[in-house]
């Protein structure tokens, strides 16, 4: 692990909304599956628990108009971006008020005005979209970086390859930011992936590449704050390889049979989540007090979405001949 | 000169693209053009199309890339999304094939998925076309392929002027648009209107009026058709030729109207006759126009099988001027 020595300390304030971004990311993760459990939504999910610190720590340092470009394990990442959570239930409720009017999912969701770019549902295709966007912001004569975010799977897939290379050719302000969270699917790391480390490869682009513990939001804020500044001063593209785990597994309903007990075991006792809250009471930067008020305003903010997406109603027939092209096919 | 005639210039479908991007990149500073090879330092593109562009308007928006092609729509995409005009070079047709994943799923889908929120303008300028010996690599046609897919524009010229008209509706367009160009039909002359502009995508173009049969053809095969109308009027029968010039969304409007009145129709494309564009467009004749129709539609494609390397093989394959003749004829009795 590399460190920072420019990098400032995170304040306080820095720390608390770090942490804010995760709890909201976790409240509406478990409200999720809960209204999944309870045959109110019906969709197929890819949870990101445990992955919070990541995106967080990263969208504490960008700007509304920085962009990302995510994965249909993404919603944390969107989360962390603030979005709005009225529309993203209502998106991945399928109805009208949906982001993306139903039409996406929660595979799929967009919210450009806030930077949220692209969803896929394409291992790897997050990133030479990416690209592009990096190469408008310069072309638009702006600091805005470019964000694609990835898990380690998407690192053995052709587009990685390609899309890290033009960046380092035309030194694009992009980071591609791997969430390693030790599985492809099914396919434990090692059983996939040639290389101990995901961030050697960036080397063979001629790139910055750093693998950060994504579990500590110390390290991630000064391995993003590093990989930010580099792209905004036009010193070209980052790769980060962030180290976590997926609690929940690949899809929900994945019973885990690819894993032993032992080690989720182990995983879910370094939950980052509790250990960053006992951090910051601990440290005297928040009170017990603050941060369940803050815990309650997220629950209510997350009810209220789930009442407003499923209240919703669906999208009319009419929908399926909009949006193929900017004119509406013909009935 | 007098009044009523349009000023023309006699140019190759080449030079005619060329004065498409040079006009396009001059009145809009969103247009951007990329692709293996095509600034000047690399030559201006393998066949020299792009030649110069990056000169005059720089290396930030005429840019060179790695052979890598889902790199370049990938980035053709973001550049869209961020608000730009890209046209983005596929050097062959071929090599769409590595980069379907962006094309398909990303480029032609962004719009309806995200419910109207992402617009993906982008212009996918590709070459393609048997007849030079290339192989079963080097010369597919593959638009059936993007005219299944919901969301991107499938447009073929056949001659100069429809070679800057149509790429400048392409650049301009607000949705995905893949613009075929052919050996056969860049490097042939014709006369360009001095003052061409945009000829609007989706509709067709009578090439030749006639009233016995309809021949419905786009790109190299346009041609092919011409000199079997030649032939055909010797054998005192009239062809109308229709340039379908837009593939998807193709003009059925003028298809049907011309087929109405000739009551019968030879669908002719370079492409594998099997699942191709002809098949879609002989059926809705059928479906549209049964009563009215003096014979079977008839289409004409190449065999199913690889486009072959050695000449007299290449030569079976591609459709020729007999076989539309011979069609013709067997449909007339």
């Amino acid at each position: 692990m590399t460190t920072h020595p420019n990098t400032p300390t995170p304040t306080p304030d820095i720390l608390l909304d770090i942490y804010r971004r995760m709890i909201r990311i976790e409240r509406n993760d478990d409200a999720t599956r809960r209204q999944i459990k309870l045959g109110r939504l019906r969709m197929p999910y890819y949870s990101a628990r445990g992955q919070e610190v990541i995106p967080s720590a990263i969208s504490a340092q960008l700007t509304r108009d920085d962009t990302i470009c995510t994965i249909y394990r993404g919603i944390h990442d969107m989360v962390a971006k603030d979005m709005p959570l009225r529309p993203l239930w209502a998106e991945i409720a399928g109805r009208v008020d949906g982001t993306c009017k139903g039409k996406g999912g929660p595979m799929h969701l967009t919210y450009p005005e806030l930077g949220i770019m692209v969803t896929t549902g394409v291992v790897g295709s997050s990133m030479p979209i990416a690209n592009g966007l990096a190469w408008a912001a310069r072309l638009d004569g702006s600091k805005r970086v470019s964000i694609a975010y990835f898990g380690d799977g998407a690192s053995n897939i052709g587009a990685f390859h390609e899309a890290l290379n033009l960046a380092a050719v035309w030194k694009l302000p992009v980071i591609f930011v791997c969430q390693n969270n030790g599985f492809a699917e099914h396919t434990r790391y090692e059983n996939g992936t040639g290389c101990e480390f995901i961030s050697t490869r960036a080397a063979g682009y001629g790139i910055a590449g750093e693998t950060v513990d994504g579990n500590d939001p110390y390290a991630m804020y000064a391995a993003a704050h590093e990989a930010i500044r580099r792209a905004r001063e036009g010193e070209g593209p980052t790769l980060l390889e962030c180290k976590t785990f997926r609690f929940m597994g690949h899809v929900f309903g994945d019973q885990d049979k690819y894993m032993t007990d032992q080690e989720k075991a182990e995983a879910l006792a370094k939950d980052p989540l509790p250990a960053f809250r006992a951090h910051l009471i601990e440290q005297g930067i928040a009170s017990e007090e603050q941060l369940a008020a803050l815990q309650t305003g997220i629950e209510a903010e997350v009810a209220d979405a789930i009442e407003f997406g499923l209240a919703s109603p669906f999208p009319s027939v009419e929908e399926l001949r909009r949006d193929v092209f900017a004119t509406e096919i013909p009935a | 000169m007098s009044s009523g005639v349009i000023e023309t210039i006699t140019m190759t479908g080449q030079q005619a693209v060329s004065a498409a991007l040079f006009e396009a990149m001059e009145k809009d500073s969103k247009v951007l053009v990329f692709g293996e090879d095509v600034a000047d330092r690399e030559g201006g593109g393998v066949m020299g199309t792009t030649r110069g562009l990056s000169t005059k308007f720089g290396d930030e928006r005429v840019k060179s890339t790695p052979i890598a092609e889902q790199a370049i729509i990938g980035a053709a995409i973001g550049a869209a999304l961020g608000g730009y005009k890209p046209v983005a070079e596929i050097m062959l047709m071929n090599f769409t094939t590595v980069a379907m994943d962006m094309i398909v799923n990303h480029a032609a889908k962004l719009r309806f998925m995200s419910g109207g929120q992402s617009a993906v303008p982008i212009t996918i300028r590709t070459l393609t076309g048997a007849g030079f010996q290339t192989a079963g690599q080097h010369a597919d046609h593959l638009e059936a392929w993007f005219c299944h897919t919901a969301g991107i524009k499938v447009v073929c010229p056949s001659n100069p002027a429809d070679y800057k008209g149509l790429l400048l509706s392409c650049i301009a367009d607000p949705d995905p648009c893949i613009i075929i160009e052919t050996g056969k039909t860049l490097f042939a002359p014709g006369e360009v209107p001095v003052d061409q502009g945009p000829i609007p995508l989706g509709k067709a173009r009578i090439d030749r009026a006639g009233t016995d049969v309809t021949l419905i053809s786009y790109s190299s095969m346009v041609l092919v058709c011409q000199a079997a109308a030649a032939t055909l009027e010797g054998l005192g029968i009239s062809s109308e030729i229709i340039d379908l010039r837009t593939v998807s969304p193709w003009d059925r409007g003028a298809v049907l109207a011309s087929v109405r009145k000739t009551g019968r129709a030879v669908v002719v494309h370079e492409a594998v006759r099997s699942f191709g564009p002809g098949a879609e467009i002989a059926a809705t004749i059928q479906e549209e126009l049964f009563g009215a129709l003096k014979a079977p539609v008839r289409r004409l494609g190449a065999p199913y099988s690889a486009v072959p390397f050695t000449k007299p093989l290449e030569d079976a394959w591609l459709v020729q001027p007999a076989d539309v003749v011979a069609a013709v004829q067997s449909i007339m009795k």
